[in-house]
């Protein structure tokens, strides 16, 4: 701290910078489970419908019903948790959490509150290439409010109850987050996973995947933890991140100003990146869990457990490990092929037609990739077959294909005609090299006619001169030629 | 009387000597002539009922196969989801709510072509034991007009004990069909807990609630309770095991091991002619050569509050959903959603639904949870433990379903705690989950008020325990 003395005190000069504070960050994540039915009643789950057509009496909560479990949800919680190497308890048992709102039909939300499905378990983020483990407190299941709408009309707020009666799960981080770049990386691990899983699509602007931070800062070195301020209704991980980063600030502010603020819960404004209060915890209500006598404990037995492990998919860690250490390739390319399930799947599925795994990976992160982003179509809808795009490997491999013109022009036809046979649409192409040395030898000679002497500048050491011929002799082959069988051809001539 | 027993009934209509058609009419003038008095009916489906009656008919004329409850009539008490008809808790705040299912127990009897003629009037949301917490009046006994049927399935007892249907569906939290069985000299069952589906019952307390039959015998009894069992895959909670057929009931013809609690007989509020009528029934059974043994129950005193405290909370939580917003009633007054939710409410539940309301709220808050919630279900664990162990060594446990005849109208409503205590006896088969029946027993010598002895049996002994009742049943005529 620098105090100017013999000048009036600027109170800029006396703020602290932020860097002085530690923040100290929980995430809750919710996730939307895509089961087909809801969590408690058979009613569909599915996205975008019309309002109120996905309901029942069940989840309108009508007088005289019952809810019943869903083992699917039960299944997709338990392979989060495996996934992140949590315990997963074998006695569950529901709680209801009571409070009066519009889109909460009954009154109360069934959920887990002594008894979380998961507990313990971690999720590993890498930010700014340093490696961080962030534990998880637990992972409890839940069912999702209906949904308020306070802009369809002039004068009331709507209700939409589709959603009244999804599963959720919420994941509970320990407050080991320190900024809104691991909260990035968090989120982005997190979501990685449920879509490998398959068990959420991942979508935060659709609201399948949510996401509350629980922030405060504290002076470094010290061990007294400031107020804890929550954030809600952050609609995509940049969001996460820019709220983090204004809150942090705030609340630095504040103290450096002496000021003390009141823990509270904020909302998220992304027009501007600032937070806003909206109501402080003080008033929070209490909620007064109990046991939901509705439904019996729901126990997971070993062999379920080991059921639902043999089903899960290969996950992200398993992926990069394979492609990191048995098909050696760089960590930049593990990174960008395991980040998506299905790119990943994609390369895997190339990588069973050819063993140059490094090719295969320039495929996918080259020229497949740009195709989906100019077409905007995500590769579930490429219809160019991995094999298809293996065989492409192979013609460059045995020299037959040269990397230009199986990417300017192979690829491209083939995109357009995907069920057609890859070697015959590159002859139709006329992209075909040859390696016919006679053929090859031929438009040598020519070329050699053309510039006697140049042969004898090489001959006489400028071997730089190479190039030319070369040149020469695939200009005269129409590109046709395997320019290694030229070079080579030449040098045997010359050399 | 038109007919005490469904047996005769059936007779009767394969002798045709009567047809169904003309049962149910029967049973619509008994309404006609008796209701506006009594008032345990809240609503009579007289020309559905007559067109079901006629269709049956039809069936047994022409030699068609009919359910084996062809010609029985009944009524359904007022927390009972029947598809397209109205249900409302005796509330206000259900007024005009129409279900949109039917209840698994009621519909397992209309598979049966059992014909539903009403719905009867109970306490709010089943909580009361005189019905004189009904949003629409209370109910009246029909032994004397002056005193109350008992509650909350009065309506369901004095349809029965009147003659305006034949046999009635009640539900039971902590004596609501034993107890106005008792008032009112019928027999009621409450099964073991999660025997029958609670699907399509409006939830009071879902740990303790149990639909239930109330009918002139015991026998008819058994034959309701057997077709209502067994397990339904809309309530989690309902029991998978398999239920055995009840019927033919047998002859208790084994020496039995009966256990009665002295606490009970000897507790202050014991009525003695009741009591005396109960030890007359114990040394009758001790000539027959059963083993009758009193023993200790220490726990009288710590059963109804018990019961209070889970029964509220539960509660609390379980009416939340009458909130004025998709369904039932709305004030006319609320402005915003937080008016909508106090004023409906506020206008829509009786005192005594806002009473355990606010009962419930209070032990779940955070600060007296321990105190009361988590300490009630000790008190309730221990309760169970020491019922399971009574019923290890005994074949059953008799006792009196009250400690008081009937009482009348008026009499214990200003006065909560004295009106909760009427469950004394009949609350420790619900907290323990057990299977427990009121027969009834004599009438008291005050205004010939009818009085009965509940029996409680091993949780899913249902078979046993009606057989014992039937066998009691013939010892007391």
């Amino acid at each position: 701290m620098r105090i100017s003395i013999g000048y009036i005190v600027n109170l800029r000069t006396l703020k602290m910078p932020v860097e002085d504070y530690q923040a100290v960050i929980g995430l809750e994540i919710h996730a939307q489970l895509q089961t087909k039915s809801k969590a408690f009643c058979p009613d569909a789950t599915e996205y975008g419908m019309m309002p109120n057509t996905q309901v029942s009496p069940i989840s309108l909560g009508h007088p005289g019903t019952l809810p019943k479990h869903n083992k699917s949800a039960v299944e997709y919680a338990v392979m989060m948790g495996l996934a992140l190497d949590c315990d997963i308890r074998e006695h569950n048992q529901y709680a209801r959490k009571n409070y009066f709102y519009a889109d909460l039909p009954k009154g109360y939300q069934i959920t887990q509150d002594k008894t979380p499905i998961c507990t313990n378990g971690a999720v590993d983020i890498i930010t700014d290439g340093v490696k961080k483990r962030i534990s998880l407190t637990r992972i409890h299941m839940e069912e999702d409010s209906g949904k308020s709408m306070h802009d369809q009309d002039i004068y009331d707020t709507l209700v939409d109850y589709n959603r009244a009666g999804t599963p959720l799960i919420e994941i509970v981080t320990e407050p080991e987050i320190r900024s809104g770049d691991e909260a990035y990386q968090f989120i982005t691990e997190v979501r990685k996973l449920v879509r490998y899983l398959g068990i959420c699509d991942g979508n935060m602007e659709e609201g399948s995947l949510r996401c509350d931070a629980n922030i405060s800062i504290m002076k470094k070195g010290t061990e007294v933890f400031g107020t804890k301020v929550e954030v809600k209704n952050m609609n995509s991980m940049s969001n996460v991140k820019r709220a983090i980063q204004f809150e942090i600030k705030r609340q630095a502010d504040l103290l450096d100003q002496g000021e003390t603020f009141i823990s509270e819960t904020r909302g998220f404004n992304p027009l501007d990146g600032s937070t806003f209060s909206m109501r402080a915890k003080e008033m929070a209500n209490d909620y007064r869990y109990f046991p939901e006598p509705d439904l019996p404990p729901l126990i997971i037995s070993d062999d379920w457990k080991n059921e639902i492990q043999s089903k899960m998919p290969m996950l992200p860690k398993a992926v990069s490990k394979k492609l990191r250490e048995e098909m050696k390739l760089p960590e930049y390319d593990v990174e960008v092929i395991s980040e998506d399930k299905q790119i990943a799947e994609y390369f895997l599925r190339i990588a069973e037609h050819t063993n140059n795994y490094k090719a295969a990976a320039n495929w996918v992160m080259g020229s497949i990739k740009s195709y989906l982003n100019e077409n905007a179509i995500p590769i579930e809808r490429f219809e160019i077959s991995p094999k298809a795009i293996a065989e492409l490997i192979l013609l460059i491999d045995d020299g037959k294909l040269s990397n230009s013109s199986a990417a300017q022009n192979v690829f491209p036809a083939l995109a357009k005609n995907p069920n057609k046979d890859v070697l015959s649409l590159a002859q139709e192409l006329n992209v075909i090299q040859t390696s016919d040395t006679d053929f090859i030898g031929g438009l040598i000679e020519a070329a050699f006619n053309k510039f006697p002497d140049k042969v004898e500048a090489y001959k006489n050491g400028k071997t730089n001169l190479l190039g030319l011929f070369v040149g020469e002799v695939m200009r005269g082959s129409q590109g046709k030629a395997d320019p290694k069988v030229v070079n080579e051809e030449i040098r045997k001539r010359l050399d | 009387m038109l007919y005490q027993s469904f047996d005769q009934i059936k007779s009767d209509l394969t002798a045709s000597k009567i047809s169904v058609e003309k049962l149910v009419n029967h049973y619509l003038s008994q309404i006609e002539l008796k209701n506006s008095e009594l008032n345990a009916f809240l609503e009579v489906y007289a020309d559905e009922a007559k067109q079901q009656a006629k269709a049956i008919d039809h069936k047994i004329q022409n030699g068609e196969p009919t359910g084996s409850l062809a010609g029985l009539v009944i009524g359904l008490k007022d927390n009972l989801c029947y598809q397209g008809h109205h249900v409302s808790a005796s509330s206000k705040i259900l007024e005009g709510f129409e279900s949109q299912f039917t209840a698994t127990a009621v519909q397992r009897l209309l598979n049966e072509d059992a014909i539903v003629i009403g719905r009867l009037n109970c306490d709010e949301f089943a909580m009361g034991a005189s019905n004189e917490n009904s949003a629409y009046g209370n109910v009246k006994n029909a032994a004397n007009i002056q005193y109350v049927p008992g509650g909350s399935s009065g309506g369901s007892a004095v349809a029965v004990q009147s003659d305006m249907c034949f046999a009635a569906l009640g539900s039971d939290t902590g004596g609501s069909i034993r107890q106005p069985a008792a008032f009112c000299g019928q027999v009621g069952a409450k099964p073991t807990y999660g025997k029958i589906s609670r699907w399509g019952l409006l939830s009071y307390a879902s740990s303790f609630d149990q639909i239930g039959a109330i009918t002139h015998t015991v026998t008819d009894n058994a034959m309701l309770t057997e077709l209502m069992a067994g397990y339904d895959e809309n309530d989690a909670t309902s029991s998978q095991q398999e239920v055995s057929p009840y019927l033919p009931l047998q002859n208790m013809d084994r020496k039995l091991k009966i256990a009665y609690i002295g606490d009970c007989l000897n507790h202050e509020g014991m009525d003695a002619e009741i009591k005396e009528k109960t030890l007359e029934l114990i040394s009758d059974l001790k000539t027959k050569g059963h083993t009758l043994t009193e023993i200790d129950f220490p726990y009288l005193d710590q059963m109804v509050p018990c019961y209070y405290v889970l029964t509220t909370a539960e509660a609390s939580s379980n009416l939340a959903r009458y909130s004025g917003l998709t369904f039932g009633y709305r004030s006319s007054n609320s402005t915003d959603l937080e008016s909508t939710f106090t004023l409906s409410r506020t206008e829509g539940f009786g005192p005594e639904v806002k009473r355990r309301i606010m009962l419930g709220t209070f032990v779940l808050s955070s600060n007296h949870y321990d105190a009361y919630y988590t300490k009630a279900q000790k008190v309730r664990q221990i309760i169970k433990q020491k019922t399971d162990d009574i019923l290890k060594e005994f074949d059953f446990i008799l006792l009196p379903t009250t400690s008081t005849p009937a009482f009348k109208i008026g009499e214990k409503s200003a006065n909560p705690i004295a009106m909760y205590l009427a469950d004394l006896f009949t609350v420790q088969a619900p907290l323990a989950g057990n299977p427990a029946i009121s027969i009834p027993l004599s009438t008291h010598s005050i205004d010939n008020m009818p009085f009965g002895i509940q029996l409680i049996a091993a949780r899913h002994d249902e078979k046993g325990m009606f057989e014992m009742a039937k066998y009691l049943e013939d010892i007391i005529q």
